[in-house]
């Protein structure tokens, strides 16, 4: 830790703890780049087409919701099941958002509105963990564009590979499509996340409402209705809505400065 | 669903999402940063994505079904717990359910 602050102090520091960044936020963009491939492998399964698959990268470009916009469409669900699930799983971001406010203080409306496209977790985690304020804001810049670059090329390499399958391939890809959606929660369930065992409490009501209402509603409604399982987490901890969550999508823990921000939290 | 409905469901998601995070960067703190809303949006991806991995798994339609997906799905928990990386946890998956498949004719 002190030969860390030394280095810093120093101006060579402070352009090797860019360098630091920048790498980190290239490996990250590497890393998530595998969950592209998985999520338009799952917007193919679900109908939709390689062009539907790059507008949600693009546009929306928020991996958990774009994942349960098509797992809910594949499930056989309706536009609005979807949207609503997409939506609730978005509200992460706005949290994000909130606790990236005063680091990346965007100046004027253009700034801001570019900025928000890219409030994701991994970008979250990157820049809360980096250390200082321009730091922060060099993490948040490159591993928003990393990712985003990434994430749609591999989208489109997910989608163009996935439709050409058939018979067993397709089999394989059937039993493929849940795996990625469950390395997607797994970080939130292992230990060493905040509050582990009511998120595993949580996920186990989720899915056992999920099946329950599946043969009596709806396809999507049991999804969206798997939400009362929040209830599970009991009231929030005294001083919990000052503490800030941690980004908790698949890649960012295995990345060295979000595990430095670990320590911190 | 047809291909225009389709489109719809997906600008409307994507606004929708983006509209969330220009909200966090626009409102104060304060409006967002209580005990409950925190709590709720914390637990609220733990819920959800469970609710889509046993929907994917284990039903098709409105029934319950038990095939390769969940033999897949067992196999891909298993490989997580044992920390393998993203990719083989995904081949494992897949792998097994074309087993299954190849084996259930």
């Amino acid at each position: 830790m002190r030969e860390g602050t030394d280095r810093l102090a120093s101006l060579a520091g402070v352009s090797d703890a860019r360098t630091a960044t920048l790498r980190d936020a290239v490996g990250l963009g590497l890393a998530v780049g595998l969950y592209g491939v998985a999520f338009g492998a799952a917007a193919d399964a679900a109908g939709l087409d390689v062009w539907q698959a790059l507008v949600l990268s693009a546009l929306m470009f928020t991996g958990a919701s774009q994942f349960a916009l098509v797992g809910v469409l594949g499930a056989g669900g309706s536009g609005l099941a979807a949207i609503g699930s997409a939506l609730l799983l978005g509200t992460r971001n706005t949290v994000y958002g909130v606790r990236l406010a005063p680091l990346l203080a965007p100046r004027g409306v253009f700034r801001r509105v570019g900025a928000a496209h890219w409030v994701i977790d991994e970008t979250t985690a990157m820049a809360v963990a980096a250390p200082g304020r321009e730091l922060g804001r060099l993490a948040f810049w490159a591993t928003g564009a990393t990712i985003y670059l990434g994430w749609n090329l591999t989208t489109v390499l997910g989608a163009l590979g996935a439709s050409g399958l058939g018979g067993t391939a397709q089999a394989a890809l059937d039993a493929v499509v849940p795996a990625a959606f469950l390395a997607l929660l797994w970080p939130r369930l292992r230990r060493g996340f905040p509050e582990a065992p009511v998120q595993r409490r949580v996920a186990l009501g989720g899915a056992v409402v999920a099946l329950l209402l599946t043969p009596v509603v709806p396809a999507g409604v049991q999804v969206i209705a798997a939400v009362l399982a929040v209830a599970l987490a009991g009231r929030p901890r005294p001083g919990a809505g000052e503490v800030p969550s941690r980004p908790g999508d698949a890649a960012a823990p295995r990345t060295r400065s979000a595990s430095a921000g670990e320590e911190d939290s | 669903m047809t291909s225009g409905t389709l489109w719809t469901v997906v600008l409307i998601a994507a606004v929708g999402c983006y509209l969330l995070k220009l909200v966090g960067l626009s409102v104060p703190a304060a409006w967002v940063q209580r005990p409950w809303v925190t709590r709720v949006v914390e637990f609220v991806p733990a819920a959800l994505q469970a609710a889509l991995v046993a929907v994917q798994a284990a039903t098709s339609g409105p029934a319950l079904v038990v095939d390769g997906r969940l033999a897949g799905l067992a196999v891909a928990a298993l490989a997580l717990a044992l920390r393998a990386p993203f990719i083989v946890v995904l081949v494992l998956a897949g792998a097994t359910g074309a087993l299954v498949h190849v084996l259930a004719g």
